[in-house]
């Protein structure tokens, strides 16, 4: 539409009676959280071998949720040590239908359970519930239920007649999909053979310990999965082990890049899954509405704290400031605020230290000339908040346009031609996702040829499911999760790096 | 090479057979020969250590030469269609079958193999390179994936080139081992950068000379003759590189890496910008080891320099 | 193009047409003109706004907020009978209780209006005379709309001069369909003249009938046509059609009347009708108001439920608000 929204209300003085949602919290109480948690190593819990641990809080209160266990070098060797048992006498050998029946186990259970897992995610996290209810834990269990088909079918698979796992896969995951990274992580490496250790991130260790519960109500083996929770030394003695045969990380570039040095010249195989700067890319003949609303789930969906997550959009000039102000509009009536509220659609930040790379980039933003906008909205006093900001004005060289916020910050840009759009589009060094908005099919396919990015999204952002593989181009990482193709680096015939 | 070898004798000899013509082993970069910008050449020794030719040293400068070559040709040959792009490696075979003979003396000298398992050497390789032009365009069919997501989507992956590929060519089998390398990667629309290898970089020259009377547009192969202890660390920093293959980083001695650089170091400046590595093959002790590569092919080496791209669309009216 | 306090447009016929002309570009407003207007509309992405409607549906309104919302819904409901078996006394039946919900609960607001056939119309505006619910009146030929022009404008007019507040037509969905734009808003232009003739002022809904049109491109497109006709309203359906009322096309609709406000200045209504009958329901459309359109539409003037057995569940869950109990069908009045 061609012109802006105008500013001249012609309300009648009835209406306006204001529709003010009244707090919907879900309950607390359908999760129990116990003040301490160990290692879950051989099937068991215990504490750290120097009794170190560390707390982890809600982001959104800065309440204190549960004393971890911190793993040391002993822990992870002992975890490794287990895996690599329970990999030779009981996962291994076992018939793939077997190792099914325990996946498809896992995936009801989570299922059956997953209000409980939805608020525990939640606490800890400090995303909104809605998300956490809708999209992590019911994929996270769709994801296991996925996987779960595979393991007696892996002859099918396109590996080869006998494809066979590595053997040992350490597993290290980040803070911003705990339970639903777990879920990518674990169900491929089980169904394909391997066993596990999985190191959750350290603001975000509790899905993953009462995933533990999960698996011994499956009565899954002891050492086929063993959680050794930790910060980066955890994850650094994990990783360096002589006893694994396989990493799989998710997280950022720089880790990714230290984890590909480190493994460098052993013959242990990689997957990485690493940061993002996805271009969202909008042009002129795009379903407005639907633009709209994919351009805020691309950036505010989990508070912009997704690798995949559309960063930059990229909007043909001859409405760039129509959906500007459209967007601007959509931006007043999210809702930031209490993560357990059902109605809150953006919630907290992770932690003080993500708060304070969010907030030292925007006002590199604002340093640099770049105009920067949010709505209104009240932020709570304790925690960590960043409110919904939009930066117009952004030439391609701010850092806002380049770097990694992982926060809810829109960087808007312009372009005037498709080419133009794909050029800045793949102008940096990441390549994870991208998002293309036009009602023309042609163009679509034009551009999703051009784009250098694993997973492009047209008329549509941030879609996930188990059938579909998952991955980056260049400094995004390789390797793919999800669909046939996530067995791939799980198998020795399917692995290339 | 046996005319070569035949004409350095005959000098000394002073008999009427014909002096040859020599042939001077340039650089191949962005569809030209170059000199290498060092002015350097090193000498090459057949398997009984008889000098055999002077072949360019190139340098670091010349592999960043080559890199931008290889840069500027890759959108153009991914933009191919596979249809093309199969047509085009097909008749690369059929250039080779002419230089059957050449290539035959040339690998028989150097690799030190009776005229026999030199023939048989030379018919793996044009065969081989024939097995992969027929994969352009079917690898998508068997790589790529129709995935039936929970929800109005239509979700497709692809394979699509990873980008510039800088290969180490095998030590040991110069000719059937570098095509085994070189071509997997230019199937899906890769363009090459490949150090040849060290002491036996003469089929490689000449492979250079097929690439360039075929239908190959200039920078999708680039070759570098030269030392690749000089040449492969400035490739594996370079940021413009997307993917690399080790297989030639086992000396033809067993020695892991090449002369003296470990491909663990390689790999480590290659994490750098995240790059795709392709290790050297091990042998059943697990010991790094250079394949035989009259094993039949898989295409898991045309996969490794691959990215899975996944579009998805919603499906509405 | 100002409107009063009611929110009934006073647009003049000149003014509707030259904003249409103006608005479209266009001075001959033919089918052509038409076409080339309504299909440079932005597309809808049926995926996308399904997807929005059912996250809108998430939204969890408690306490406070639902007590507010049922009361709003109750105000805003058109209190509809439309079959053959109609009589008079189904309409007296239903004016009381659209007069007075809630008999023995005074707090309980009235619903907006009575809908009944043309031919009640006259006791429909003695049963309901003074108490501010208003009678609408289906015309046009409803619900197929197929008939000659003329009988569609005398039907209009018997109910307008019969005392009907509103007319709800229908439009020509084979017209729309086949491209005959032009006629479609020169019917609706036509029938507004009878709505405003004689003095009278009543109020346009315009039926698309979006369950025939098939796409949400064609509902933006019908909704942009209407409301360039003159229209005070837009409403979803007959009830005769399914599907008849959904989320998704209710916001397509809220998105049309918000952007046509941006761009005019003139506010339209909007009201979903026929399959909304639970007030979970209801409060989801609420909600859609509320974030598409904005609270500006939150009132009866500008956003209506034709609807029939609604009303007795808001009143059940009202009840139930109140008390903390769950509520049966024998405690609120059968209409």
């Amino acid at each position: 539409m061609p012109s802006q929204p105008s500013t001249t209300s012609s309300t009648s003085s009835a209406a306006a009676a204001a529709f003010e949602y009244a707090p919907a919290p879900e309950s607390r109480a359908v999760v129990d959280i116990r003040s301490s948690y160990g290692l879950f190593v051989d099937g068991a819990f215990s504490a750290a071998s120097d009794d170190g641990s560390f707390k982890t809080v809600n982001p959104a209160t800065e309440e204190v949720l549960a004393e971890v266990a911190e793993a040391t070098e002993a822990d992870v060797d002992r975890a490794v040590r287990a895996a690599r048992r329970a990999q030779d006498k009981v996962w291994g050998p076992m018939p793939g239908r077997e190792r099914a029946k325990y996946l498809f186990r896992i995936a009801r259970l989570l299922a059956e359970r997953s209000r409980e897992f939805a608020v525990l995610e939640t606490l800890d996290n400090g995303k909104p519930i809605r998300e956490s209810r809708d999209v992590d834990v019911p994929t996270a269990a769709a994801h296991f239920f996925y996987y779960a088909g595979w393991a007696d079918k892996l002859e099918h698979a396109g590996y080869g007649a006998d494809p066979r796992p590595h053997g040992v896969a350490a597993q290290v995951i980040p803070w911003n999909f705990p339970l639903l990274m777990l879920a990518w992580k674990i169900a491929p490496a089980l169904a394909t053979g391997n066993t596990v250790v999985l190191k959750p991130a350290e603001t975000t260790p509790l899905t993953a310990l009462l995933f533990a519960d999960v698996l011994r109500q499956a009565e899954l083996p002891p050492g086929v999965v063993n959680i050794v929770t930790g910060a980066g030394a955890t994850g650094a003695a994990l990783v360096g082990h002589p006893g694994i045969d396989k990493v799989a990380f998710t997280g950022s570039t720089a880790v990714g890049k230290r984890i590909a040095r480190e493994i460098a010249g052993s013959r242990k195989h990689a997957t990485l899954e690493l940061g993002g700067k996805a271009a969202n890319i909008v042009f002129d003949d795009a379903p407005i509405d639907q633009a709209v609303e994919g351009i805020v789930n691309g950036i505010f969906f989990n508070q912009g704290q997704v690798c995949c997550a559309g960063s930059r959009l990229l909007v043909q000039e001859t409405i760039a400031e129509e959906l500007v102000e459209r967007l601007k509009s959509r931006l007043g009536t999210l809702r930031v605020g209490d993560p357990m509220d059902k109605n809150t659609d953006v919630g907290a930040i992770n932690s003080s230290q993500q708060l304070a790379r969010i907030t030292e980039l925007t006002e590199a933003g604002v340093a640099e000339g770049a105009t920067r906008w949010s709505p209104a909205c009240d932020l709570p006093s304790s925690g960590y908040w960043f409110a919904p900001t939009l930066f117009t004005g952004v030439s391609a060289a701010h850092r806002i346009a380049r770097e990694e916020i992982f926060g809810p910050v829109l960087s808007v840009l312009t372009f005037r031609t498709p080419a133009e759009a794909v050029a800045k589009a793949n102008n940096t060094p990441y390549g994870l996702s991208a998002g293309i908005w036009t009602e023309k099919g042609s163009r679509i396919l034009w551009m999703a040829d051009r784009l250098r990015a694993g997973v492009v999204w047209s008329n549509t952002f941030n879609r996930f499911d188990p059938t579909s593989p998952f991955g980056g181009y260049k400094e995004s990482g390789y390797g793919r999760e999800g669909g046939r193709h996530g067995l791939a680096s799980y198998l020795i015939e399917g692995s290339t790096y | 090479m046996a005319r070569t070898t035949r004409a350095s004798t005959a000098t000394t000899a002073g008999t009427s057979e014909r002096l040859s013509v020599r042939k001077t082993y340039k650089l191949y970069v962005g569809g030209k020969f170059p000199r290498s910008e060092s002015g350097r050449t090193y000498e090459v020794l057949d398997a009984k250590g008889r000098f055999l030719a002077n072949v360019a040293q190139g340098s670091r400068k010349d592999a960043r030469e080559a890199v931008v070559a290889a840069r500027a040709a890759q959108a153009g040959w991914a933009a191919a269609t596979a249809y093309n792009r199969g047509q085009v490696l097909y008749r690369v075979a059929e250039v080779l079958e002419g230089r059957r003979d050449q290539l035959v003396a040339e690998v028989g000298a150097g690799e030190g193999l009776t005229a026999r398992q030199a023939e048989l050497a030379v018919s793996e390789a044009i065969d081989r390179w024939v097995w992969y032009a027929g994969w352009t365009d079917k690898i998508a069919q068997v790589a790529g994936a129709a995935n039936p997501v929970a929800g109005p989507y239509f979700n497709l992956s692809s394979p699509e080139p990873t980008g510039v590929v800088v290969v180490l060519a095998p030590q040991r089998s110069s000719l059937l081992g570098l095509v085994s390398t070189i071509a997997p990667p230019l199937v899906t629309g890769n363009t090459v950068v490949v150090v040849a290898s060290e002491q036996r970089p003469v089929p490689a020259v000449t492979l250079s000379e097929v690439l360039a009377t075929s239908d190959v547009p200039g920078g999708v192969v680039n070759v570098l003759t030269g030392r690749a202890a000089e040449l492969a660390p400035p490739l594996a920093s370079h940021r413009d590189v997307d993917a690399m293959d080790l297989a030639g980083a086992v000396g033809l001695d067993g020695a892991t890496g090449v002369a003296g650089i470990g491909w663990g170091e390689l790999e480590a400046a290659a994490a750098d910008s995240v790059k795709r590595v392709l290790r050297p093959a091990t042998d059943r002790r697990g010991n790094d080891a250079e394949p035989d590569w009259t094993e039949a092919p898989r295409p898991q080496r045309i996969l490794a320099f691959t990215e899975t791209k996944t579009v998805w669309h919603p499906k509405g009216i | 193009m100002s409107t009063t306090a009611t929110g009934l447009s006073d647009r003049s016929p000149a003014d509707v047409a030259e904003s249409a002309r103006s608005v479209t570009g266009s001075t001959s407003l033919d089918d052509a003109a038409w076409r080339r207007f309504l299909h440079g509309l932005p597309g809808v992405d049926r995926v996308g706004a399904d997807g929005r409607a059912a996250m809108l549906g998430t939204r969890s309104i408690k306490t406070t907020a639902k007590a507010w919302a049922l009361d709003t819904i109750v105000r805003m409901v058109d209190l509809t009978t439309l079959e053959g078996a109609d009589t008079p006394g189904k309409v007296r039946s239903l004016a009381a209780k659209a007069v007075r919900p809630e008999p023995n609960d005074a707090s309980c607001p009235s619903a907006a209006a009575v809908c009944v056939y043309n031919d009640l119309v006259p006791v429909a505006v003695e049963a309901l005379a003074g108490t501010g619910v208003k009678v609408a009146a289906v015309a046009t030929a409803f619900p197929s709309g197929r008939a000659s022009r003329a009988v569609r404008l005398a039907d209009t007019r018997e109910a307008v001069d019969a005392g009907a507040d509103e007319i709800d037509m229908v439009i020509d969905r084979g017209a729309f369909l086949s491209g005959r734009y032009e006629q479609v808003y020169d019917d609706i232009v036509a029938v507004r003249a009878q709505c405003r003739a004689g003095g009278r002022h009543a109020h346009l809904k315009v039926i698309l009938e979006t369950g025939e049109l098939a796409t949400y491109d064609n509902v933006r497109r019908a909704s942009w046509l209407a409301m360039l006709a003159g229209a005070d309203f837009i409403k979803t359906s007959t009830g005769k059609v399914s599907p008849a009322a959904t989320l998704p096309v209710t916001v397509v609709m809220l998105e049309a009347v918000r952007d046509f406000r941006a761009q005019t200045g003139v506010q339209v209504g909007v009201k979903p009708a026929g399959g909304i009958r639970t007030s979970k329901d209801a409060i989801k459309y609420l909600v859609a108001v509320n974030e598409v359109a904005g609270p500006d539409w939150l009132d009866p003037d500008w956003f209506r439920f034709g609807a029939s057995s609604l009303l007795n569940d808001v009143l059940m869950q009202r009840n139930k608000l109140a008390t903390g109990a769950y509520w049966g069908p024998d405690y609120v009045t059968v209409d």
